[in-house]
């Protein structure tokens, strides 16, 4: 290769992991801002609507039910946003051939993939804030612990977006990879407001192995007067452990898509 | 040094051949197009220089970097601009050029400098705080080709960059692609537009089913076909059947609904015109034209078989 050419090259290099980062998450925010705020509002009124629908229900029940229930709606805000948008996104774009925008860009991979999963996992912050409070206040349960929303959205997030990632840059058609945004939201709603011990065996087996499960758990305990740390720290690490691998899957994914 | 050599590049989509083991070398510094129609393989083609489809067969060097074996290096070479940008689709045209050239790595601020200043060159300051969705085909395409332009990059790979716009608006892209090349930039641009190609491009190759079937300047390759020109017969009813000229152009010519094109030696199609306008079948004429070769008659000559070129 010739000097001029090995210049050429020194001139322009590659956009570093954080430029990168920081770069596709400011598009994702301004894109929310002008398009997607309908979708979260959305999501927010979906777990606030069966907040009041099983108010009724659960009336005299015990408080791990009510904590069960206020959490898992909480969750699901992450899983309609995070897990059912992420893939639907990801989906059009990869067969609408817009994964190509980045692709042609110098930039690493895993900083597109997971600035699009922290862009979509932070877009669920208000709607899960504005659902664990109304959900504490309906069900007459303890704010204390609220601060546990933070690390819940962070690593549940991270873990359900990587997921939706991945089903959305790994399904062949869009229309497949709306599908499984919509089954996977499902599955962490009716895993998530049901107690495991009501549940039949096989479900138990399925609510064990979702990450979104743990991320109920956790803050399902914050929503007691007691919690038990050590049970809420065991169920982060699992969000954080199933986060990891879900991204990691997600990367995997991206790079797939975008080397025809 | 070449800005970009390709040897032998082949690509096939299942039983297609989209690309078939083609060679051309394009100059640091030029205007070179791709002309074809629809479905020639330019796409294909351009997509493999920028590293975003893998060959299966062939060599690419983007200023002397094989980006076939290390496709992420095409990236920092080369800006491209691909026919649809549903990526940036819901941001501004603003935006959209500041975060892609935040992307190319150029700071905030002198990506938000840049930004302004290209919305400006491209007369799109009355829309640029509008999402793209909610604006024109043609100022959407315009702002996608801020995207392109942001983070001056050496090499400017564009695939229909004009595709959609009104004449004004594709003159500020080709007098924006003109100042990068004045500055050193080679740029790379595909077209279905035989005026583009015969307005702004140093050399065109031209396509077909996947070849090149002909690499040079417009002037040259219109020259190799200098001996035919294009005669244009509108007719306002049915032309007499017993006129000899007219029943010979008709066995030549393409007809489009009344009008009828027919490519013949000068001499020839001067002594058909003159035997149509002073013969019967002058009152069925409408109207008529005789015309110089265009690329398009460059892309038929040599054997080109579809008719989807444009020409305005």
């Amino acid at each position: 290769m010739s000097a001029v050419a090995r210049s050429t090259v020194v001139t322009y290099p590659a956009t570093g992991f954080g430029a990168a980062f920081s770069a596709v998450y400011a598009g994702q925010v301004a894109r929310a801002r002008t398009a997607r705020a309908p979708l979260f509002f959305v999501a927010t009124l979906q777990s606030l609507g069966l907040l009041l629908l099983l108010r009724g229900v659960v009336d005299n029940g015990r408080p791990a039910e009510k904590q069960q229930i206020v959490a898992g709606s909480v969750v699901l805000v992450i899983g309609f946003v995070a897990l059912n948008l992420l893939a639907q996104r990801f989906g059009h774009l990869r067969a609408d051939g817009g994964l190509d925008y980045y692709a042609a860009l110098p930039v690493p991979p895993a900083a597109v993939v997971l600035a699009t999963v922290a862009s979509y996992a932070s877009f669920a912050v208000p709607g899960t804030v504005v659902v664990a409070v109304a959900g504490a206040v309906l069900y007459g349960l303890s704010l204390t612990h609220l601060w546990l929303l933070v690390p819940v959205v962070v690593l549940g997030g991270a873990a359900l977006a990587g997921i939706g990632a991945a089903l959305g840059l790994l399904a062949p058609r869009p229309e497949l990879a709306t599908v499984c945004g919509q089954l996977g939201m499902s599955v962490v709603l009716f895993l998530g407001l049901v107690r495991a011990a009501r549940m039949p065996l096989p479900l138990r087996a399925l609510r064990a192995v979702i990450p979104s499960t743990y991320a109920v758990d956790a803050l399902a305990q914050g929503l007691g007067d007691d919690p038990s740390w050590s049970r809420v720290g065991a169920d982060l690490a699992v969000c954080a452990g199933a986060a990891v691998v879900a991204l990691a899957l997600a990367t995997f994914a991206y790079r797939r898509a975008v080397s025809r | 040094m070449s800005a970009l050599a390709v040897r032998g590049l082949t690509r096939r989509f299942a039983d297609v051949v989209a690309n078939a083991d083609i060679t051309c070398e394009i100059h640091q510094g030029e205007m070179f197009g791709l002309l074809g129609p629809n479905g020639a393989g330019k796409s294909t083609f351009v997509r493999q220089l920028m590293g975003l489809l893998r060959p299966d067969a062939g060599e690419i060097t983007v200023l002397g970097e094989d980006v076939v074996r290390r496709p992420e290096l095409a990236p920092r070479l080369a800006a491209y601009l691909a026919q649809d940008e549903r990526a940036v689709a819901e941001l501004s045209p603003l935006v959209a050029a500041e975060l892609t050239g935040r992307l190319r790595g150029i700071s905030r601020a002198a990506a938000r400098r840049d930004a302004g200043e290209l919305i400006e060159e491209l007369g799109l300051t009355d829309c640029a705080q509008r999402p793209m969705v909610r604006l024109s085909g043609g100022q959407r395409r315009l702002a996608c080709v801020a995207t392109a332009l942001i983070g001056a990059r050496p090499v400017l790979i564009l695939d229909e960059p004009t595709t959609g716009l009104d004449p004004t608006a594709r003159r500020a892209v080709w007098s924006a692609l003109q100042r990068r090349r004045e500055s050193g930039a080679t740029v790379v641009l595909v077209t279905h537009n035989v005026l583009e190609a015969e307005t702004v491009l140093d050399r065109v190759a031209v396509f077909d089913q996947g070849r090149v079937i002909a690499c040079d300047t417009p002037g040259r390759l219109k020259a190799a076909v200098s001996d035919d020109v294009r005669l244009d017969l509108v007719w306002r009813s049915d032309p007499p059947a017993g006129d000899a000229t007219v029943t010979r152009l008709g066995e030549l010519a393409q007809r489009t609904g009344r009008r009828w094109t027919v490519r013949l030696p000068a001499a020839e199609a001067r002594a058909a015109l003159g035997e149509l306008t002073t013969g019967a079948a002058f009152a069925a004429l409408d109207d008529f034209t005789l015309a110089t070769p265009t690329l398009e008659d460059v892309y038929l000559a040599l054997g080109g078989r579809a008719h989807d070129l444009e020409h305005g």
